[in-house]
């Protein structure tokens, strides 16, 4: 028994994401048409061309009908995941792991998320019908428990802390300035960021991540049919998922300063992939930055920064654009806001845009041009202690 | 000779000052304070409260009965939440005792004859007085827990020698259920009706126990209606009066009676003669007399903690005052069957502990975290187990009539961890490292009147109570 990954067996031959916001002007159905359609341009492609579908919403739609009805899809096989804020990750994993089986030559992954419309505040969830005992704790309530523990457990005073908490907002919003596909394209200064009105525990509105609608796509192939629909595929070189088994909100010994799941689920990717030195070998990182400690503790958790030098490592702007390893170029969750559906993809859509060198001028990234070829995405979804998580590598050099 | 085995009372943390009521409104409202429910306590979790510090050292009670003139459900049992927050046996007879105060002698009467009858059956009562702002009610309404235990003998606080009831139809208040202020008639009628009334019952009390009026150390009065209450209490003449601790906590409806037989128990000495006047729609009157158990020193109620509450904070609490919700769902409506299947961990706080290695779980686990043993597990209650506050984190979003909500993650005593509210907390003064004990709340109640019970966190109350 062993995870064995799928390296180099499935390309990425095509991508398309929409603008992330408050789409009013956009229904579910019409954010789906939009980066189905951009994938399948900058492929060279038509719906025809695709043999399956994986799509993923936590709640915008139920079934593959989502799908199939606005795109008018000819009989093909669709289907719908959810796996927490993992869920556009989930969808892509699925239609490699489709392509690289062997029971499909081509499959497309889109993820899709409206969480405009509901009208509140924050996310919301659906849960099912329960004994109404579990606490109810929003979603910055359940990370703002990271920052205490952090700093308690690596004597970070509360003046770095805060520091360092706004640095990573301010260096994503920064990434973001430069982004037209974002939420927020502007950059929000550090004093802004300190002054934002509290939400949870020691975090502030511009600690965490926005709400807004958006979708996006990514067209999947067998690695030896890449070149018929690009010169510039991006192969995949591991795919890991892991599922915890919740107990942190229930142990004792779960102290807060890590997301175990996550470490697990990075030293199988790095395995598959065969990386060693994650900080040094990825050209860029793409990082579930849903809150700005969660930003923090996962450059630990993904093998970034030492044990408890994160928050060093961020004040030495280790991790900004033209730092030694980007995270977040494209200005992350805190830019995006965070399309539940949507996310894993569109943070894969940065890394087809920086490692084939598409990206715009002000935001290429140095490490690229250094000839890095590798980009890492990461989701996390639940809370604390109690998480799914997913990492995928890709890079632009095919199987050796 | 039956008597009363335990007693145990509860007051809710706040204090609303009646200058504070004078203050907002621009009129006299007198002195002192009033004990207000928190938004997540009902007469319920008020009861509850009460019942689990009478119960502490002594045999579960064959039956319950509860009173309270505010209850949270009809049709459906309020005393079978307290049962189940108490974690009684099934076989454990739990009734509701009416809408009015005099349910509450109705529920001492009838655990009484049962004492008698050889069964130890616990009486209990919870209150959340309302009124109309500025009104009587409300400025001299006070909230409260009482319970009491009876039993057929063995060492007793106090032997109850007679239980003699006067019975009248008066109209001296009335009110509409469903409503939450009351309608009084004028005062002096109640009055009239009233002095009469409790005479012939303390007579016929007295005689029934076979004392004189000499004998008496100290009468109480419960009642709501206040002039009356004076009246009676100048009616019998020479006899000691206990203070009845309005002017400090507020008048607790049908809690009060229970309230007033702790107050004479907790300052007597065996061989005492002690009485319990009530005026509710006529007069009961309760005759003991100080038991063996009192000898051994009275067991120490916890410390009530009072922190101050402003007007508008009660009059939002009370759903008098309709503030701008947050933008949130409503939260869920907590589903039937699953609070059923769950019904010792939902109401009772029972984990479970592995029978192969000994981890604590809670909520109940099938599956061993530690070990993962499948159903290895044993129950394993913890609602007296106290802890410590691991991390917390202060929740602005969270739906709430009062937020903040400040979430606790605490870790049990012995084990086991708990991720779940803190209540009666100053949001700004909570730290890691505080020490906590397990209340039994109502976390909210939902458009279509579902109360979601469950158990919350608060400061230590009961640190100085020596625990068996």
């Amino acid at each position: 028994m062993a995870s064995h990954g799928i390296r180099d067996r499935v390309a990425i031959v095509g991508m398309g994401c929409t603008h992330f916001g408050e789409r009013w002007d956009r229904s579910v159905d019409d954010l789906l048409i939009d980066a189905a359609t951009a994938a399948l341009g900058s492929a060279g492609a038509s719906l025809d061309d695709v043999d399956a579908y994986w799509l993923g919403t936590m709640g915008s739609g139920v079934s593959g009908m989502t799908l199939s009805r606005p795109l008018k899809l000819g009989y093909k096989p669709v289907t719908r995941v959810e796996n927490f804020c993992a869920t556009g990750s989930e969808a892509f994993r699925n239609a490699c792991y489709a392509v690289a089986s062997g029971a499909y030559d081509t499959a497309m992954a889109i993820g899709v998320e409206k969480l405009k419309d509901s009208g509140f505040s924050g996310l919301v969830s659906n849960d099912p019908p329960d004994d109404g005992t579990s606490a109810q704790l929003t979603a910055p309530a359940m990370f703002s428990l990271l920052a205490p523990a952090y700093a308690t457990r690596y004597e970070v005073d509360d003046a770095t802390m805060a520091d360092v908490l706004a640095r990573i907002a301010w260096k994503n919003h920064a990434n973001g300035a430069r982004n037209p596909l974002a939420q927020f394209q502007r950059e929000v200064s550090i004093e802004a960021i300190k002054a934002s009105p509290r939400v949870s525990g020691q975090l502030g509105v511009l600690d965490c991540s926005g709400v807004s609608d958006g979708s996006a796509a990514a067209l999947v192939v067998r690695a030896e049919d890449a070149h018929r629909y690009t010169d510039r595929p991006l192969f995949v070189k591991a795919l890991s998922f892991v599922a915890g088994p919740g107990t942190g909100p229930t142990d004792p010994r779960y102290d807060y300063t890590t997301f175990p799941e996550v470490v697990r689920c990075a030293q199988d990717a790095y395995a598959q992939a065969g990386i060693t030195d994650p900080r040094n070998e990825l050209a860029l990182a793409e990082v579930h930055d849903c809150f700005t400690p969660t930003e923090l503790v996962l450059m630990e958790d993904l093998g970034f920064s030492q044990r408890g030098e994160a928050w060093r490592d961020v004040l030495e702007a280790t991790f900004d654009l033209h730092g030694r390893l980007p995270v977040n170029p494209d200005g992350g969750l805190k830019s995006f806001g965070h399309p539940i559906g949507a996310s894993g993809l569109r943070m894969l859509y940065e890394c087809w845009l920086q490692l084939r060198g598409e990206a715009p001028e002000d935001r290429q990234l140095r490490t690229v041009g250094e000839g890095r070829t590798l980009g890492l995405t990461h989701n996390l979804g639940g809370q604390p202690g109690a998480c799914v998580s997913f990492v995928s590598v890709v890079g632009t050099e095919p199987a050796a | 000779m039956a008597g009363i085995l335990a007693l145990g009372t509860y007051l809710p943390a706040r204090r609303l000052a009646r200058s504070a009521i004078g203050a907002a409104l621009g009129q006299d409202a007198g002195a002192g304070e009033r004990a207000v429910a928190a938004p997540d306590e009902d007469a319920v979790t008020l009861a509850v409260e009460a019942a689990r510090h009478a119960l502490r050292d002594v045999p579960a009670p064959a039956a319950l009965y509860f009173a309270t003139t505010s209850p949270p459900y009809a049709d459906k049992t309020n005393a079978t939440t307290v049962h189940a927050a108490l974690d009684l046996d099934e076989r454990c007879a739990a009734y509701d005792m009416g809408a009015s105060v005099r349910s509450a002698l109705g529920a001492f009467r009838s655990a009484w004859l049962s004492a008698r009858g050889g069964e130890a059956v616990l009486a209990v009562a919870g209150e959340v007085r309302t009124g109309r702002p500025g009104s009587m009610d409300e400025r001299d309404g006070g909230d409260a827990g009482a319970a009491a235990l009876l039993g057929p003998g063995g060492p007793v606080l106090a032997e109850v020698l007679a239980h003699e009831a006067r019975t009248a139809e008066l109209l001296d208040r009335w009110r509409v259920p469903g409503e939450t202020a009351s309608s009084l008639w004028e005062e002096r009628f109640g009055e009239t009706a009233y002095v009469p009334l409790a005479r012939a019952a303390f007579q016929a009390g007295l005689e029934a126990a076979g004392v004189t009026p000499q004998a008496v150390s100290r009468v109480a009065v419960a009642g709501l209606h206040r002039r009356a209450v004076r009246s009676v209490a100048k009616a019998l003449g020479g006899v000691a009066v206990i203070d009845d601790g309005v002017a400090e906590i507020g008048n607790a409806g049908a809690a009060q009676p229970l309230l007033l037989l702790h107050r004479l128990v907790e300052g007597a000495a065996p061989g005492e003669v002690l009485v319990l006047l009530t005026l509710a729609d006529g007069a009961d009157c309760i005759v003991l007399r100080g038991g063996e158990a009192l000898g051994s020193g009275y067991p120490r109620q916890p410390d009530a903690p009072a922190l101050p509450l402003s007007y508008p904070a009660f009059l939002t609490w009370r759903g008098l005052l309709d503030r701008e919700p947050p933008r949130r769902p409503d939260p869920p409506r907590p589903a039937a069957p699953p609070s059923h299947r769950n019904s010792r961990w939902k109401f009772g706080l029972v984990g479970s502990r592995c029978a192969a290695c000994g981890t604590r779980h809670l909520p109940p686990e099938r599956v061993c975290l530690e070990c993962r043993s499948v159903d290895q597990m044993d129950a394993e209650p913890v609602a007296d187990v106290a802890g410590t506050v691991a991390t917390f984190t202060v929740d602005h979003l969270a739906h709430s009539i009062v937020p903040p909500v400040v979430v606790g993650v605490v870790d049990l005593d012995g084990g086991g961890r708990l991720q779940c509210e803190l209540t009666d907390v100053d949001p700004d003064a909570v730290r890691v490292g505080d020490r906590v004990e397990m209340t039994f709340r109502r976390l909210y109640t939902t458009t279509d009147g579902v109360h979601d019970y469950f158990w919350k966190a608060r400061p230590v109350r009961t640190a100085s109570i020596e625990r068996s």
